[in-house]
């Protein structure tokens, strides 16, 4: 199962990555979903892998998983949230003022610090 | 800790000029100098055990895993400088009173001037050498402030830019040199350090560190070939000139190699870097003086000539030479200060330095005279005056230098000598005497608030100069015997017989010099013919140089292009991950490995699909954010089996709200991403993405086939969940108490975000572009395929409300035990509204809404630091929690914990901010033309109301 969720992983970062090289902001906020999932899901597999080991303590229990990767993640989730409403509203507000959707400068304002 | 409230009293009265300006300018500068006289007062309070041999040290621990110790040392050493120091900075803050113009700000002068001052003491105070360079970079800084003071002239800029440029970069070498110094004596102290002397000399380390130390002191204390900065600094105000740039921080250097001379001396290197670059200095400084038509500028180099003087007196490495040294120094400071304060003077009443311009100024100020005159003999080495002692003790030690000819360094001392006496005459005679020359104002003496200071210091060169056994021996031998580490009893006359050299050495210098300044008309021709190299433009060269190759460096990597920096910061992070992985060892995993079940792997199959698809087909915009919907979902489900089941909530209803937005949002947005980039791009990117993509697949499986290389440190937090967090949902004790202050900065971050959202959305209602492009959106929006408002949904909608509501409100109490908590319940609470959003439209929902989004992400943030600060109350860290169980017929017995309520403010945030960030996109819309509904079961009839 591990080998399956490293792949997971794996394919999810490619596939941000690729989307993030494109050159339109939404084929970008689509890409760091993806790139978050991947992000998300390696930090909470770096708490390794339990099934049927869940976090509650209870006197039955045999044993836990590590609650400290999922709190994390939890957070990184809401947060990511967050981040990719704000990267939303910045290529809204990029194609309604700029009249496109391209991430990258125009060839002629190169080297500009100011542009 | 007295010495440690020396040092800091000029830093906390930095804060009182900026507030005492409005009590006029007078006050401020009282109040500035009485910042100075109380830092003053204290030390002299300590002034006679330091004087009696003691060694004053008072320390604490700042950071002792560093070695870095808030340690103060005062010694006769620090003793006479923290004085000069203190005492000329009270004489140079009552000068700049009178010398600032009305337009100058004045409070901010002071400030930076105190500043300085704090910086300084802070240097020559510190027992610990980390704790020395820390002030010493603020002298930097202080230094660059005050020469760029005036800072719409652009010389200010570029002296203050070259100074920093000079300093700071030896700065940056000396921190190499007291690390290393640091690591040869075992400990960063300085009472340590220097009783290891002979240890740090016999170490082969011992060269590289006194190379480091002196450049940070050759370019502090202006010693070629690093002398250049110093001229430029000039375009300073005359009294940061005087107090900076001549009788303090220029010695900082000095006091450097006279703080290290015990440790570092005494080897050849020492003499011949240290004595041959005084020399070198000494000279250069010297010539250059005698041919600048700019007071100041006349007064720069002979500055450089004379710490060249010091440096050389050091390098010797005898402790007699040492103790001249001392004395000079002490000597340098009252002349050329006074000197520099009387070229304030002229200056500020004639309107020019020039000398080419001046003179006569003998009969129209004569009081400037008669102080300028005692200063500039002074500095000639004519007798009695305080310089003559210093100037023939320094000759005679050069008869004694243990190196080189016998009869090299006694010349060069000479020549150098006769250079000072050519051009301090220069400075009198070309200033004060002859015909008057033309000046833009009529000359006149000041008022005695300009010539005070200078006066004092006038004093001071004739009362050293006549008395100097009783004025001024016992402070240079305190000095000298801590700057030497041998008790010293100096002895200083005016005569040493006929029969010295040195007096014949002296006669032949003033001799000289007054033939120089006679001859000064062809000489001048001379020099003006001379081919001089030009250190500004050369300094300039350099740093144009570097800036350009630094541009085009940044142009190659950030052309503009997003996509371009990030592939390449892409192939760099995967290359330095790649070389790290072939250059390091590996073992295999053996943690056991989990079997594939068949429907976790049905999933799998699932989810590898649907991102495939939502690659292959990401130009079609609507397919794969519908993608990316169905991998949150597929991933919340794996979050599941995986004993995550808070995290499978979280993970739902975030993807809920995030394609909502994400729909919003391309409702404005084209449909379609163009076909665009060309096969060989698109391979290459792929192969990018694939090689990060495989070695973060590969580093995750390595991870999960190894048991932790520590023990985790979640054990604690399992153990302690109930225990101590009085909850058993170990996830929820983390979040709210555990680690409360991640969580307390997280919803912090989640508000600031929204808050973001809210401005850029009223940005773009108000810019005309964009409002326009709205427009035309609405304009050419085709007509709805139905109702826009279904009677259906907005009935089911409005039934499930507070069903919604309760299942929230449900998750946020039963979180501290079991899955739920504030973040879920805020994000069930948010999507029960925007259910409310979608079905009846906005602007039938916001009439009905009472509480604004933003007051709710306030109300959450201050709850959750209310509870935070509620455990001071009871002497507890920020976020201490507790709880307790309470029993309240008829219900059942339950617990009540400060976590909760920690949580109320998680929840309040969460909520106001998702629905902050949907009511921002939600008005972009109905700016595009979605018409409010205004009756309850307002039904679309296609007319658009």
């Amino acid at each position: 199962m591990e080998l399956l969720i490293a792949f997971a992983i794996g394919l999810l970062a490619a596939c941000g990555l690729y989307l993030i090289l494109r050159q339109r902001t939404f084929p970008l906020i689509v890409g760091l979903s993806l790139l978050s999932y991947a992000v998300n899901l390696f930090l909470f597999a770096s708490g390794r892998l339990a099934p049927n080991l869940p976090p509650i303590i209870s006197k039955s229990a045999t044993g836990y998983t590590d609650p400290l990767p999922q709190a994390l993640v939890l957070t990184a989730i809401v947060i990511s949230f967050g981040m990719t409403a704000v990267i939303v509203l910045m290529s809204l507000g990029a194609w309604l003022t700029a009249g496109h959707d391209r991430t990258d400068m125009p060839a002629e304002s190169n080297g500009g610090d100011d542009a | 800790m007295i010495l440690a409230l020396i040092a800091a009293l000029p830093f906390l009265g930095a804060l009182l000029p900026a507030v005492t300006i409005r009590a006029g300018r007078s006050a401020c500068a009282a109040v500035t100098f009485a910042v100075s006289a109380l830092a003053f007062l204290l030390l002299a309070t300590q002034a006679p055990a330091v004087l009696r041999g003691e060694v004053l040290v008072q320390s604490v621990q700042w950071l002792p895993a560093l070695g870095l110790n808030a340690a103060f040392r005062l010694d006769g050493l620090g003793l006479f400088f923290a004085g000069l120091i203190l005492g000329i900075g009270m004489l140079v803050i009552a000068y700049a009173r009178f010398y600032l113009a009305k337009s100058d700000n004045m409070a901010v002068f002071y400030t930076y001037l105190l500043l300085f001052q704090g910086a300084m003491t802070g240097i020559v105070l510190s027992d610990n050498i980390l704790l020395l360079l820390v002030f010493w970079e603020l002298t930097s800084l202080a230094s660059f402030l005050l020469i760029g003071f005036w800072s719409h002239l652009p010389e200010g800029r570029q002296g203050a830019r070259m100074a920093l440029a000079v300093t700071g970069g030896g700065g940056l070498a000396l921190i190499g040199g007291m690390l290393i110094l640091g690591h040869i004596a075992g400990s960063y102290d300085l009472s340590v350090i220097l009783t290891k002397g002979a240890e740090i000399r016999a170490s082969p380390l011992y060269l590289p560190a006194l190379i480091l130390i002196l450049l940070g002191a050759f370019t502090k204390s202006a010693q070629f070939p690093f002398h250049f900065w110093l001229p430029h600094a000039m375009a300073a105000p005359t009294p940061v000139s005087a107090y900076l740039h001549s009788a303090t921080m220029v010695k900082a250097g000095i006091f450097l190699l006279a703080r290290l001379w015990p440790v570092l001396s005494g080897s050849p290197e020492w003499f011949w870097i240290v004595t041959g670059a005084g020399l070198a200095t000494l000279l250069i400084g010297a010539k250059t003086a005698l041919f600048k038509d700019d007071l100041k500028a006349l007064l720069a180099y002979s500055t450089i000539s004379h710490l060249g003087l010091i440096t050389m007196l050091l390098g010797l490495g005898t402790p007699a030479a040492a103790t001249v040294a001392m004395f000079h120094i002490l000597n340098h400071a009252t002349f050329k200060a006074a000197l520099f304060l009387t070229a304030g003077i002229v200056d500020h009443e004639t309107g020019t330095r020039d000398l080419r311009l001046l003179g006569g100024l003998r009969r129209t100020m004569p009081v400037t005279f008669a102080i300028a005159a005692i200063a500039a003999l002074s500095m000639a080495g004519v007798p009695p005056l305080n310089g003559f002692l210093s100037k023939e003790m320094m000759l005679d030690e050069t008869l004694h230098a243990g190196y080189g000819p016998a009869w090299l360094l006694p010349v060069l001392a000479t020549i150098g000598a006769a250079y000072s006496v050519a051009y301090s005459l220069r400075f009198l005679v070309h200033g004060f005497f002859g015909q008057a020359g033309k000046t833009p104002q009529k000359p006149h003496d000041p008022g005695p608030g300009l010539l005070a200071a200078p006066a004092v210091l006038a004093a001071l060169v004739v009362v050293i100069g006549l008395a100097p056994m009783t004025t001024a021996a016992w402070l240079v031998d305190a000095a000298s015997s801590a700057t030497t580490g041998s008790a010293i009893t100096v002895k200083i006359t005016h005569w040493h017989g006929i029969g010295s050299t040195a007096l014949w050495m002296s006669v032949a210098a003033l001799a000289l010099g007054a033939v120089a300044l006679r001859a000064y008309r062809p000489l001048r021709a001379m020099w003006d013919a001379a081919p001089k190299p030009d250190a500004k433009a050369a300094f300039d060269a350099t740093v144009s140089a570097l800036t350009r190759s630094a541009t085009a460096l940044n142009d190659a990597l950030h052309d503009g292009s997003f996509t371009r920096a990030t592939a390449i910061a892409l192939a760099a992070l995967t290359t330095a991950a790649l070389y790290a992985f072939a250059t390091g060892s590996h073992l295999a995993g053996t943690r056991p490995l989990l079997a594939i079940e068949p429907v976790p792997a049905i999933g799998w199959l699932l989810l590898v699909t649907v991102t495939a698809l939502a690659t292959l087909h990401h130009r079609n915009r609507l397919l794969s954010l519908l993608m990316v919907g169905v991998i949150g979902l597929i991933l919340s489900a794996g979050f599941a089996w995986l004993s995550a089941p808070d995290l499978a909530l979280t993970q739902i209803t975030v993807e809920v709200v995030t394609v909502v937005l994400m729909l919003v949002a391309l409702n404005f947005l084209p449909k379609e991403t163009p076909r665009e980039s060309t096969t060989p791009r698109r391979l290459r990117d792929a192969g990018l993405a694939t090689a990060a993509g495989a070695g973060i697949a590969a580093l995750a499986y390595a991870i999960m086939t190894r048991a932790p290389a520590f023990t985790p440190i979640s054990h604690y937090h399992l153990a302690q969940s109930k225990p101590g967090a009085g909850g058993t949902n170990a996830v929820n004790t983390i979040i709210v108490d555990f680690r409360g202050y991640d969580t307390f900065g997280e919803i912090i971050v989640l508000g600031i975000a929204a808050l973001i959202l809210f401005a850029l959305t009223e940005q773009l209602l108000s810019s005309g572009t964009a409002t326009r492009r709205l427009a035309a959106l609405a304009a050419a929006r085709p007509e709805p395929a139905g109702d826009r408002h279904p009677l259906l949904m907005v009935m089911a909608t409005r039934f499930l409300l507070p069903f919604a509501l309760l299942i929230a409100a449900f998750l946020y109490f039963r979180g501290h035990n079991l899955p739920g908590g504030g973040f879920v319940a805020g994000l069930i609470a948010a999507i029960a509204v925007v259910l409310q959003y979608m079905a009846s439209g906005l602007g039938w929902t916001e009439a009905r809404q009472r509480i604004a989004f933003h007051s709710l992400i306030a109300t959450g943030i201050l709850t959750a630091a209310a509870t935070g600060a509620a455990a001071w109350a009871f002497g507890l860290p920020f976020l201490t929690s507790d709880y307790g169980y309470i029993h309240i017929w008829p219900l059942e017995e339950f617990e009540w914990a400060t976590a909760a309520l920690f949580d109320l403010g998680v929840f309040l945030t969460v909520l106001g901010a998702v629905m902050l960030a949907l009511n921002s996109l939600g008005r972009l819309a109905r700016r595009s033309g979605e018409a409010p509904a205004r009756t309850p079961y307002d039904i679309d009839t296609g007319e658009g109301i």
